[in-house]
């Protein structure tokens, strides 16, 4: 019987319990705690690195330039909101028990995201088995995806590179965690 | 030359949905790679994906310098008073050099067959053109060089028609597989005022939406229709009405009315179609991630050069990509298939 709907994507129940175990629990419980503060400047240097570096990236957002996403990355603490704007571009942290406004939210253990964002694996796939969830508008989730998609060479190395204090914590979840790929198993 | 034992090698022919799928595509070892323009021209006129006309010449150019071919999808249907659009499409492929145009529409195929005499054509899966009567005359009427059947065929009926027709045969051996009603599916239209055939979009993703409910399930809606809910620990597809789940008053319990999630894959069928007299054999998958064409590429490279070369091939690896984690062979080995 059709039906009307009219959702955004902060109205999503709770993400993903995901329990997925790709990234010890410890991790997380540990990080719950600190404050958030000290992250916000360096996603802001990475962004705006990324806009510099990759302006590539937003040919295939279209409109969604003007998109917020929020990236729930299971065993975070926090979740990221992106803001992927080449004149104004956002990335910050905040709590999940925060209300955010977005156009569409994007679920998933850190494996399996990070490996979308680099092209290393089908997000189609992933959505198959239920590994990542979206929610909110789909044609924004999914032009993220191509734009991703569509770049040469590692976006996740670049963000690393850009990452100051983070970046010993991410080389170390990136290389002990990511799954295998393809190229690697020859 | 080579007879029934030893087929010709069939070409592979490997779908791109942006330039950087299409040279993983190249470096996988596709032969050719079919694509389309950023608009309502093709037949996977989805958000975010597709070549702007200047994209598609560099890629062109990175495919011709590794002797891959290039086949431009203008496989829409093309309606007045819209019609210059895929005019201009085909001059596109003309101008920079596309190695075919791949066309559904008569008025298109009449404008390539008119302006551009030397360039080559071929049917769309989309103009469902499946009986050897209907290509002869495509062939005969605009000089078509080879045909994409529909997946409503036998093996034994490609052979059939094989010896039939003047043209060659391309066959999809893996990828999403639809309604079997194919150019004259009209489910996304009724549901979202979209057409797949014209607007070249089935279920655009403007109009999906995946809600979780409490209890863990998660609902596909398209437009104003439920289409789907999966429990937490179930496969999903792709947010098709031809794949949904549906009650009516004779059947309460949720059911495929029309097809089930699953992907086709023909790997075990590879011989039996070069001994059909494919002549190309096509891997969908425009709307799938640049992993997706490396796996699945590869994978096939590699069991076309080895039943080529007498051995056995090996296409285990692909079940994971597939949707609702099934895979099928479709109408190819049986009309029993569901």
């Amino acid at each position: 019987m059709p039906r009307q709907t009219s959702r955004t994507a902060h109205e999503t129940p709770e993400p993903f319990g995901l329990a997925s175990g790709k990234l010890p629990k410890m991790i997380g419980i540990l990080t719950a705690p600190l404050p958030l503060f000290p992250v916000q400047p360096i996603l802001r240097r990475m962004v705006l690195e990324v806009t510099r570096k990759r302006p590539e990236l937003f040919e295939r957002l279209g409109p969604h330039i003007h998109s917020t996403y929020v990236i729930d990355v299971a065993e975070m603490p926090f979740v990221l909101r992106l803001r992927p704007d080449p004149d104004a571009p956002g990335l910050s942290a905040h709590r999940r028990s925060e209300q955010l406004n977005a156009d569409a939210r994007i679920s998933g253990p850190f494996s399996a995201l990070f490996d979308v964002m680099d092209g290393a694996a089908d997000s189609d796939a992933l959505f198959f088995s239920r590994d990542i969830f979206i929610s909110g508008n789909t044609e924004a989730a999914v032009c993220l995806r191509s734009a991703l998609d569509d770049l040469d060479g590692s976006i996740v190395e670049d963000l690393i590179q850009m990452s100051g204090p983070l970046y010993a914590p991410l080389r170390f979840a990136l290389t002990r965690l990511r799954k295998p790929r393809v190229g690697d198993r020859a | 030359m080579t007879g029934p034992e030893s087929p010709r090698k069939p070409e592979l022919v490997c779908p791109a949905g942006t330039p950087a799928a299409l040279r993983t595509a190249v470096d996988a070892g596709a032969d050719a790679i079919y694509c389309g323009l950023a608009n309502e021209t093709n037949a996977r006129n989805f958000a975010g994906l597709n070549f702007s006309p200047e994209s598609l010449a560099q890629s062109i150019a990175y495919a011709h310098q590794r002797n891959v071919h290039v086949l431009l999808a203008v496989n829409s249907f093309a309606t007045a008073p819209r019609t210059q659009m895929w005019k201009d499409s085909v001059d596109v492929a003309a101008r920079i050099g596309a190695d075919a145009v791949i066309v559904a529409d008569i008025g298109v195929a009449a404008y390539v067959a008119e302006k551009y005499p030397d360039m080559r054509l071929h049917l769309s899966v989309q103009a469902g053109a499946s009986s050897p009567e209907a290509i002869r005359y495509y062939c005969e009427q605009f000089g078509v060089k080879r045909v994409v059947l529909p997946r409503i065929l036998t093996v034994a009926e490609i052979s059939a028609i094989h010896r039939q027709i003047p043209c060659e045969i391309e066959a999809f051996v893996f990828g999403n597989i639809g309604m079997m009603s194919e150019g004259r599916c009209s489910l996304t239209n009724y549901a979202t005022g979209i057409s797949t055939n014209m607007h070249g979009v089935c279920s655009p993703a403007s109009a999906v939406q995946y809600v979780r409910r409490p209890d863990g399930s998660t609902s596909a809606e398209l437009g104003p229709f439920d289409i789907d809910c999966y429990s937490a620990d179930e496969s999903t597809g792709y947010p098709t009405i031809c794949k949904g789940r549906y009650t009516n008053v004779s059947r309460p319990d949720p059911y495929y009315a029309f097809e089930e999630p699953v992907t086709l894959n023909l790997s075990s069928l590879l011989p039996d179609l070069m001994n059909a007299g494919v002549t190309a054999l096509k891997i969908e998958g425009r709307q799938r991630s640049r992993s997706y064409v490396q796996m699945v590429v590869s994978a096939f490279r590699r069991a076309v050069d080895d039943i080529s070369a007498g051995r056995q091939p090996d296409l285990g690896g692909l079940a994971q990509l597939s949707e609702g984690g099934k895979e099928t062979q479709g109408a190819f080995k049986t009309k029993k298939w569901r």
